[in-house]
């Protein structure tokens, strides 16, 4: 049966603020789970905490909305319990790359058959504005009146970690961001998608406009996304020019075919046999 | 002859102390005795003094005793440290050569060149362990053979030479120990038959109960006492499609843990103290999405650090009380192996059934500790997932609400991807339907049906075992792992004619309350005995019951009790 857009409708009522760039990456995922062919019920959300974390309410899946910097966690046990279930993990730049970091590395290494959706507004927004571990240097917040310090450069730090799918899109460019999540979950292993989303109410500076006059695409160049080393420089570009579509791209095992037992039936339909433990007990007499 | 024997290998770390023990325990085994066994190491892996005690008697046992009545002396610091201990009648077993020991007229003992036996026989110094095992059997005049099955089984999965090997190292020790057996040396042993019964730490037992209950996926850190639990899952995780993750650290493991659980699996963790502070935000996670989770709290002595491989109670409110807000929890407390199976198949059923977490608190003397344990009847292991919308149902199901509103509070669970219902779990607050809402009156309906579910729980959990003894004027009350040494104290008072009462709780959450008002309310001087400094389950039963200690022993040295601690204790105090 093909798939509807009129399925991803809302489950609940937004608490985004008008003009958002959520609301761009929300049309992004759904039009992406239509053209994957993916029915809501085949799909599972995870998120964290912040304002990127309620988006899995605003269309219709199967949802897990965890704690602020932990969906990573959660998405991985969730896939090894069913490898089947198509799961995308939705974040935001404090909750996964400040509170998650360690667990964004160590995903990466692992490499399960995940999509990560990191909704990049450079600032705090739940919270009202504080300063982001990818907040450009010199910008103030009440919490940070020096000024953030310097900015991390998250896809770098995935080129550096074997990230097996390295992306960014812009919320403003829509059919695009779909086009890399439609990748992204075809991609057999982790794929990191990094969104660059104004966000309206907080971020003065890196507006709409800001990112329209900065972004250009990959894919219209001439750029090599499965040099490891020419990927590494393109994850650093950031200033006048900034790189949307896939910069690292390349195939390696993933986490759930190195890991023996769920290579068969998902655990969850595997079945439960006390009986099968007596051959245990003979090694203890 | 009543046989209570207790035999004491001391050495440094990495010089074979538990193998020698493990052999001497196995070869009792075998010989239809009763064992308890306990170790006693430091944080290293090299140097330093550990030892191990094998408790070899005629009766059910289930903690050590202090007099030692054979000390197997690795290095010359053993003797210094144990010999005090040593019986009137006891021997001490030491090489020689290898350690700088020298007779001692007054004590008996029995010099034996542990490396050069070995060597010469199997060419193998390592194989002194062997030598040292039956050494020690042969003083005591058991039999060679039942050492030889041991071995056997011990090394068959080495081949042929090794065993080989080993059991002419062990008969030219046991040999040794027959021929220059000390002539002040009494005591014998002669094996009977094999009771079938199974020798198990409390861990490994709790393990089996995991695998028993059919969990399907575990998440952990390494952490003292708990880590051998995670690995005994992994080495028998494929053939019971369990598998084991070890995360990047605890926060992960038991988020991991919470959203295995919620994609439909038996899930668990297991961590100490320090591993469990990380684990909290995620327990209350688990209670606000109402995902069963299950996690073994073994607990080491504190704050912090602490004593990372000694024993502890410290941590009971802390695990109460663990977690922001309010949520319901169930907490089991197993005093010995065959308890820790039992309470790791019920620990997965309480937590699906109620759909929250549960945790199964030992310790580092419990879950180190070696018991024997009759086989566990496997057809009395019930698994009861609770309320699941069967595939059809749940195919159906395109109203579904994760939460929805019921009687007992409890809603029906489904599984992402299993059908057509939706599952949305979210640690906002949220309607039936798992959506995030903010208004009081919504809030309070949702709270009030979890909480509703502590009802049910509440019914499922077992006050305390209780040991009445006539014309008692003592209760002597602990919890967990202490239950060894409490009852055997019990029963010296008894000899010394003064009859006491045992409670000893294993389940302690939700508190059974009306249980424990009837069996301490009476008249009897109450007197809880804690492996901790404040006395938590003295607390714990006064808020919930109003009832106060009238005495209290404590221990927080890092090490375990004995039943003659326990009594010293009394005496000290003026209870006896
Ligand atoms: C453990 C914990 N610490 C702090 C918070 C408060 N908090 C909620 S969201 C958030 C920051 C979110 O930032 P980001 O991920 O960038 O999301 P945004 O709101 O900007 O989309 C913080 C600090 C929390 N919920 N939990
Ligand atoms: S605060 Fe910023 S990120 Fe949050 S909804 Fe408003 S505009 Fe979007």
């Amino acid at each position: 049966m093909k798939v509807d857009i009129k399925e991803y409708a809302p489950g609940s009522e937004s608490a985004w603020c008008p003009g958002c760039g959520n609301f761009g990456i929300l049309r992004s995922v759904n039009k992406a789970l239509v053209g994957l062919g993916l029915h809501p019920h085949q799909v599972l959300l995870v998120s964290g905490i912040g304002q990127s974390g309620k988006m899995p309410h605003y269309t219709t899946a199967n949802v897990f909305n965890g704690l602020h910097g932990r969906p990573m966690p959660a998405a991985i046990g969730a896939k090894m319990a069913n490898r089947e279930l198509n799961v995308l993990v939705i974040s935001g730049d404090g909750d996964g790359y400040g509170e998650g970091g360690n667990h964004f590395m160590h995903a990466m290494n692992r490499n399960p058959d995940l999509t990560y959706l990191v909704h990049n507004n450079q600032v705090y927004g739940l919270t009202k504005g504080q300063v982001s571990p990818t907040t450009d240097a010199g910008v103030t917040s009440k919490l940070n009146p020096e000024g953030a310090f310097h900015a991390l450069r998250p896809l770098a730090v995935a080129v550096a970690c074997d990230c097996s799918f390295v992306a960014r899109g812009f919320a403003g460019e829509i059919d695009h961001l779909a086009q890399l999540i439609e990748q992204g979950v075809r991609h057999k292993g982790f794929a990191l998608i990094e969104v660059l989303q104004p966000c309206v109410s907080f971020n003065k500076k890196n507006t709409y406009e800001w990112y329209q006059d900065r972004v250009y695409k990959l894919g219209e160049t001439k750029y090599d996304p499965t040099d490891s080393a020419a990927a590494f420089q393109k994850a650093l570009e950031w200033g006048d020019r900034i790189p949307i579509g896939v910069i690292y791209k390349h195939e390696r095992e993933i986490f759930e075919d190195y890991v023996g037992v769920s290579q068969q039936t998902p655990l969850v339909r595997q079945s439960i046999d006390p009986l099968a433990v007596e051959k245990l007990f003979e090694a203890f007499t | 002859m009543v046989v209570d024997l207790n035999i004491l290998i001391g050495g440094e770390a990495g010089q074979g102390v538990q193998s020698i023990g493990s052999v001497v325990a196995r070869t009792m085994l075998r010989g239809g005795y009763e064992i308890f066994a306990d170790q006693d190491f430091e944080s290293r892996i090299r140097g330093g003094h550990s030892f191990t005690r094998v408790r070899v008697s005629g009766h059910p046992v289930a903690s050590a005793i202090d007099p030692i009545d054979i000390l197997v002396a690795l290095n010359a610091e053993t003797v210094e440290i144990h010999r005090k201990d040593l019986q009137p009648g006891g021997v001490i077993i030491y090489d020689g050569a290898k350690t700088g020991l020298k007779p001692q007229n007054s004590i008996i003992a029995l010099d034996i060149p542990l490396e050069t036996i070995a060597a010469d026989t199997s060419g193998n110094v390592l194989m002194s362990n062997t030598v040292a095992a039956a050494a020690t059997l042969g003083l005591l005049g058991y039999s060679f053979d039942v050492l030889a099955d041991v071995l056997r089984q011990e090394y068959g999965r080495h081949g042929v030479k090794m065993v080989d090997d080993n059991i002419k190292a062990g008969q030219a020790g046991y040999d040794f120990g027959t021929v220059n057996r000390p002539a002040g040396f009494q005591l014998r042993l002669k094996e009977g038959k094999p009771s079938g019964k199974m020798l198990v730490t409390g861990h490994e037992a709790l393990a089996l109960g995991v695998l028993a209950a059919g969990c399907k996926f575990v998440a952990g850190y390494p952490m003292t006492p708990t880590t051998p639990i995670l690995e005994f899952l992994a080495s028998r995780g494929r053939e019971f499609g369990l598998h084991v993750i070890q995360a990047e650290d605890e926060i992960s493991a038991a988020n991991m843990v919470v959203g295995a659980a919620y994609a439909g699996v038996r899930a668990m963790t297991g961590t100490s103290g320090g591993g469990f502070c990380l684990m909290v935000e995620a327990l209350s996670l688990a209670g606000m999405t109402e995902t069963p989770m299950v996690v073994v709290l073994g607990q080491r002595s504190g704050p912090s650090t602490g004593l990372p491989t000694r024993t502890e109670q410290g941590d009971l409110l802390f695990a109460l009380h663990a977690g922001q807000g309010e949520f319901p929890r169930a907490i089991l407390a197993p005093v010995d192996a065959e308890g820790a199976f039992w309470a790791a198949v019920k620990a997965f059923n309480l937590a699906e059934k109620y759909q929250t977490p549960v945790l199964i608190m030992t310790d580092h003397d419990l879950g180190n500790s070696s018991y024997l344990m009759t086989k566990p009847d496997l057809s009395k292991v019930v698994i009861d997932r609770g309320d699941i919308l069967s595939d059809e149902e749940a195919e159906k199901a395109e109203d579904y609400r994760r939460y929805a509103f019921t009687k007992a509070g409890i809603s029906p669970r489904a599984f992402p991807g299993q059908g057509k219902a939706l599952v949305v779990a979210d640690s906002d607050e949220h309607n039936e339907r798992g959506h995030i809402v903010e208004a009081g009156e919504e809030r309070v309906k949702m709270m009030d049906k979890r909480m509703r579910k502590n009802t049910g729980l509440a019914k499922e959990i077992e006050g305390p075992t209780i040991r009445r003894r006539e014309n008692a004027k003592l209760n002597l009350i602990g919890w967990g792992s202490t239950a060894g040494a409490i009852a055997e104290a019990g029963g010296i008072l008894e000899t010394m004619g003064v009859n006491a009462s045992v409670v000893q709780f294993n389940e302690l959450w939700p508190f059974p309350a009306e249980a424990v008002t009837k069996v301490l309310g009476g008249a009897n001087k109450n007197i809880v005995i804690e492996n901790n400094y404040t006395g938590q389950l003295e607390k714990l039963i006064r808020s919930e019951t109003g009832i106060a200690a009238d005495a209290r022993i404590h221990k927080y040295d890092g090490r375990a009790f004995t039943a003659e601690y326990i009594v010293n204790a009394l005496k000290e105090e003026g209870l006896l």
